[in-house]
């Protein structure tokens, strides 16, 4: 055993000596209590720990011991719905160990090693097995069919036994292979290495979020990853809750990292009442939380996102689709940064180590779209899209947070702080924003949505471009200075605006549209421009177009059931240019 | 261990060190020490026999580097003495602290009796468990009607105010502390850190306890502008572990009043540079978004207790620059903000709150048909979006004059007046949450009936021309 002495202790940073024979991301328990560490550095037989607990109280001389292993997660059926801190111990558990505050030294099982799961098995004795191989289902939270996998790196063979149908516990065995490896419900691995795959796939299937501006404008596919930056109050939790709640996916894994505790409270008390939008049962049921907040110890928040990650590939390798929420990842970057300096490294931009870039780089790559191991039977395919909120400081975006992130990332989905102000929601700037993912779903918006998808998508941003451009001469010369014309263009984009890209999140109807609807929105609003504009060109003035009803009627679309406001729309694009060229010219 | 010596006035556990080394700003090195504790506090006798306070920062082999509260002036390498006291940081709290003085570190500096202690606590706290976390849902009355209709506080909500130098923060505190109310009529028990605040702030405080009655029911910490600066580090975790206990223990509900969090970041940066740290944005130490959740973090509620803890930190933007990291870290962190503005303030607008950088993240929890009243989130997103309406036209108007607007632009623009006149200047009075509704609806009353999207449900019930007072003919006039 290796077995070493305090020597230093510096916040949450402490070095031990005669740690001879300890490897980097060991785990250590430090000290007395047993507090949970993890090597950073070595240096001779001294090592450098951070601690993922409060180090008050510690002294120099205590004990440090190693348990020769990396940080681990455990992976087994009973992930679903729980509730982790940032390095996978369970806060109810925790909760009844220590009472309502977090105290140190709690030890506590990820799994619960008592319920017994209903295992039916899908190999029998002589099947080949290899690493990813499904072993047999549990079903898992109700919706979930959770699949049994041989892990991965084991010697391809074939099953020697294969348990019979039945009731296990999360460490009894259901298979051995021949070379005697056993399988549990429940495997380990470590938290910051990257399960492996066959190969990646082309992400060509929307991630439908529900949002009209994302949607519409700026898709990602399933299996890409994108950054959430906006100063504060500009809406990226409400934003990345909103994702959670009804992004097409199967499973959700939403990392509070550094976050706020009653933020978290508000998921931990809205999700399991929320109905999911894909079955009667609580949204709940196929969500995993890791919630490390902001006065929660720093080094356990550098974990947390590696765990959530962890977790979201575990799922991706039984074949579904997992939407993985980390809120915020410059919390992440700033405990990063407040090791490094702990350990007086040499300090990059801002302060942040110069192995920012790198750690976020490895990061965001542990996202896509993948052939898991095992899937040479089953055709599994499976998914991991990634959300990252970003709080640069002062809303600046230059900050090497949000710029590092830009470079690994597909998508940049930019909270604008004066759409907040005015309390246009999402606030989400559609001049500032952009999406790689375009060219490659397009493809599946014009099989499933409509043929001249991106042809209406097209018209709408450049309507609201044209906007910006206008408004540029009206802050100078006044609106009565535009032609006829050119005003129509503004009532447009306004139209846009208010009818399209304002939702609200609190609504029924209007917290979730269908990519259908939001193209019939934008036609509808293009069919009244097109009609306005002809009509412009007859003689007729704006203000009398501006007179008929219309605003109000599409105005309320965006709150109508979906089915009635499609079918009212497709009456609509009829009936507007009637309506428009009935107008008499005086 | 041949420096150290052991003096009789020292328990058996505690030892004393004769073995300063060296020192530099509010930092002490002490050497050979033996078991020393990360965090562990100190007791530090000086060369005139007089005592001041330390806490250990870093611990490598023998040597501890102790932060003295009081200040290092005085102290030398030869003769000061040092008595480690094997406990990290604790206060005495009790029941009995409402209506005291104490100072930074929770000693009483009012002359009254000495304090029997219920219980002693460790002032760092513990974070509370997110899963035990109770959700705030009880609206806040304060009285002011640009907090309660716009920026609605509820219980258990953090909810800081910028302000600038020379801006009526504490104004504004003393008249929250003193006007807040919950629908159920309880008063809240107010805990007060005051960190480096002057002399002229500190008895303004005082005076307005005394004047309303309130000082009984308020906890006051006082360190003073002149008082040693690392003292500031203590303040704000002794008033917060008083409140913890008063609101968890004592089932009351307390209202933190954190003034002015801008020293104790200055305090925070000036240890962090004595101790030769690697500085982050504008010298300010790298873990100070940790430090400072660790004290914004302390309010909440807990489920299956009465009490809560809201916090109602007040800041001043160095140079009204609200990216500074200090109003930006703590913007982070907080549930909201209300902001001040200079503008306002020279316009003689009282309160100057300048609503549309103000924001409270829990509005909608606390707000609405049983809470306050049914068309509350429909109203408020109307004025803000009004005022910000008139508030681009304003600048529009500076260029091209007031003639060349629409009708209804320049509707906008009087709302835009009024909005600053009427909701936020309302001066000292108080106003119930209908008030400040119905003030709305009268303002919203001014623009076409056909600009009021977002209260269009409401307009029926609400509305001024519907109120029965207006006639029939005026009614039509206004939705034509």
């Amino acid at each position: 055993m290796i077995a070493g002495t305090i020597a230093k202790i510096t916040g949450p940073v402490v070095v031990a000596e005669g740690m001879l024979g300890a490897r980097m991301y060991d785990i250590v328990r430090v000290g007395d209590e047993g507090l949970m560490g993890e090597v950073i550095r070595l240096e001779g037989d001294a090592a450098t720990i951070q601690v993922y607990e409060d180090t008050s109280g510690l002294e120099v001389g205590e004990s440090v011991e190693s348990t020769e292993g990396p940080l681990m997660v455990e992976l087994g059926p009973g992930l679903l719905t729980s509730i982790y801190d940032g390095v996978q111990r369970p806060l109810p558990i925790v909760a009844e160990q220590s009472g309502d505050y977090i105290e140190r030294g709690t030890v506590a099982s990820a799994l619960d090693r008592e319920k017994k799961w209903s295992f039916t098995p899908t190999v029998a004795v002589g099947d080949d097995a290899g690493p990813g191989t499904v072993v047999g289902t549990i079903p898992e939270g109700g919706t979930i069919i959770h699949k049994v996998m041989v892990p991965p790196r084991v010697k391809p063979s074939t099953f020697k036994t294969v348990a019979a149908a039945g009731d296990y516990t999360v460490d009894d065995v259901v298979a051995t292979l021949e070379d005697g490896t056993e399988v549990k419900l429940a495997q380990r691995w470590p938290v910051r290495e990257g399960r492996p795959y066959i190969n990646k796939l082309d992400p060509t299937t929307p991630f439908t979020t529900g949002m009209r501006i994302l949607d519409t404008f700026f898709p990602i596919a399933l299996g890409g990853n994108a950054i959430i930056p906006g100063g504060f109050g500009t809406g990226k939790t409400v934003t990345q809750q909103s994702l959670a709640k009804w992004a097409d996916v199967d499973i959700i894994v939403y990392i509070g990292c550094g976050e706020r505790g009653n933020e978290m409270t508000e998921v931990l008390t809205e999700f399991p009442h929320l109905d999911d939008p894909r079955n009667d049962a609580p949204l709940m049921d196929r969500t995993i939380l890791v919630a490390n907040t902001s006065n929660m110890p720093v080094a356990a928040r550098e974990a947390s996102i590696y765990v959530g990650a962890t977790l979201a590939e575990f799922y991706r390798d039984m074949g579904y689709n997992v939407a993985m929420m980390a809120d915020s990842t410059s919390r992440w970057g700033e405990a990063l940064r407040e090791v490094s300096g702990r350990l007086e490294e040499m300090p990059g931009e801002e302060g942040y180590p110069a192995y920012l870039a790198t750690r976020l780089a490895a990061f965001y790559e542990r996202s896509g779209r993948v052939r898991p191991l095992g899937a040479e039977g089953d055709e599994r395919v499976g998914s991991v899209t990634m959300v990252g909120a970003v709080s640069p400081a002062g809303g600046d975006m230059s900050e090497p947070m949000t710029q590092n992130s830009l470079r690994v990332t597909g998508a940049f989905w930019a909270l604008d702080t004066s759409l907040a102000h005015r309390r246009h929601f999402p606030a989400i700037s559609w001049t500032k924003s952009y999406t790689l993912f375009l060219g490659q779903v397009r493809g599946w918006y014009e099989a499933n949505v409509a043929d001249d998808w991106a042809e209406y998508r097209d018209r709408a941003m450049s309507t609201l471009q044209k906007e910006t451009e206008l408004q540029e001469i009206v802050q100078l010369v006044g609106p009565d200075a535009l032609p006829e014309s050119e005003k129509v263009i503004l009532e447009v984009a306004r139209m846009l605006r208010e009818d399209f890209l304002q939702q609200f999140a609190f609504d029924d109807v209007d917290a979730y549209c269908p990519p259908k609807k939001a193209y019939w929105l934008i036609r509808t609003i293009m069919a009244f421009s097109d009609a306005a504009t002809a009509a412009l060109n007859d003689g007729v003035s704006l203000s009398q177009i501006m007179e008929l009803p219309l605003r109000d009627q599409i105005a309320v679309l965006k709150t109508t059931p979906h089915e009635e406001a499609v079918a009212r729309m497709q009456e609509l694009v009829e009936t507007i240019p009637v309506d428009i060229s009935g107008i008499e010219v005086y | 261990m041949s420096d150290a010596t052991i003096k009789s006035f020292g328990s058996l556990l505690s030892t004393d060190y004769r073995t300063l080394s060296y020192i530099t700003g509010p930092l002490i090195f002490v050497q050979n020490v033996k078991g020393v504790a990360y965090n562990e506090i100190v007791d530090i006798l000086m060369p005139d026999d007089s005592r001041r306070s330390g806490q250990v920062l870093e611990v490598s082999g023998s040597t501890a580097v102790i932060q003295v509260f009081e200040g290092t002036s005085g102290i030398d390498v030869a003769k000061t003495e040092v008595r480690f006291l094997e406990e990290v940081a604790k206060i005495d709290v009790s029941s009995e602290l409402l209506g005291r003085v104490l100072n930074g570190t929770g000693k009483p500096i009012d002359g009254g009796a000495p304090i029997i202690p219920e219980v002693r606590l460790d002032i760092t706290g513990a974070p509370i468990n997110p899963y035990t976390r109770e959700q705030p849902a009880d609206f806040i009355e304060t009285g002011i009607s640009a907090i309660d209709g716009l920026n609605t506080l509820v219980r258990g909500q953090k909810l800081p105010i910028f302000s600038g130098s020379g801006l009526p923060a504490n104004e504004l505190a003393a008249q929250i502390i003193r006007q807040a109310r919950v629908k159920s009529g309880e008063e809240f028990a107010v805990v007060f850190g005051a960190m480096g605040i002057t002399h002229r702030e500190s008895s303004y405080f005082m005076q307005q306890f005394e004047e309303t009655g309130a000082l009984e029911r308020v906890v006051f910490f006082l360190n003073l502008a002149d008082d040693p600066t690392v003292e500031r580090l203590l303040t704000p975790k002794c008033a917060l572990t008083v409140a913890e206990y008063l609101a968890f223990e004592k089932d009351m509900q307390v209202l933190v009043v954190l003034s002015d969090m801008t020293n104790y970041c200055e305090a925070l940066r000036e240890v962090s540079t004595a101790r030769e740290e690697v500085p982050g944005r504008r010298g300010f130490p790298g873990y100070m978004y940790t430090d400072l959740s660790t004290i914004y973090e302390r309010a909440g509620r807990i489920k299956g207790r009465k009490g809560s803890v809201t916090q109602l930190p007040i800041l001043s933007m160095p140079d009204d620059d609200i990216t500074h990291p200090i109003p930006d870290l703590t913007g982070y962190i907080t549930e909201g903000q209300i902001v001040l503005s200079r503008q306002l303030h020279r316009r003689g607008v009282y309160p100057p709150i300048d609503a549309l950088p103000c924001l409270s993240r829990l509005m909608n929890l606390g707000i609405g048909e049983g809470k306050t009243r049914d068309d509350h989130r429909a109203v408020a997103n109307q004025l803000y979006a009004a005022y910000a309406q008139g508030r681009d036209l304003r600048k529009l108007v500076a260029i091209v004059g007031e003639e060349a607007l629409s009708e209804t632009d320049r509707a906008y623009l009087h709302f835009a007046d009024d909005f600053e006149l009427r909701i936020v200047g309302q001066g000292q009075e108080g106003r119930s949450i209908e008030e400040t509704l119905d003030i709305g609806w009268d303002l919203m009353a001014g623009l076409p009936m056909g600009e009021l999207k977002r209260v269009r449900d409401f307009i029926e019930k609400y509305h001024p021309s519907h109120r029965g007072q207006a006639g029939p003919g005026e009614d039509l006039a206004e939705s034509a």
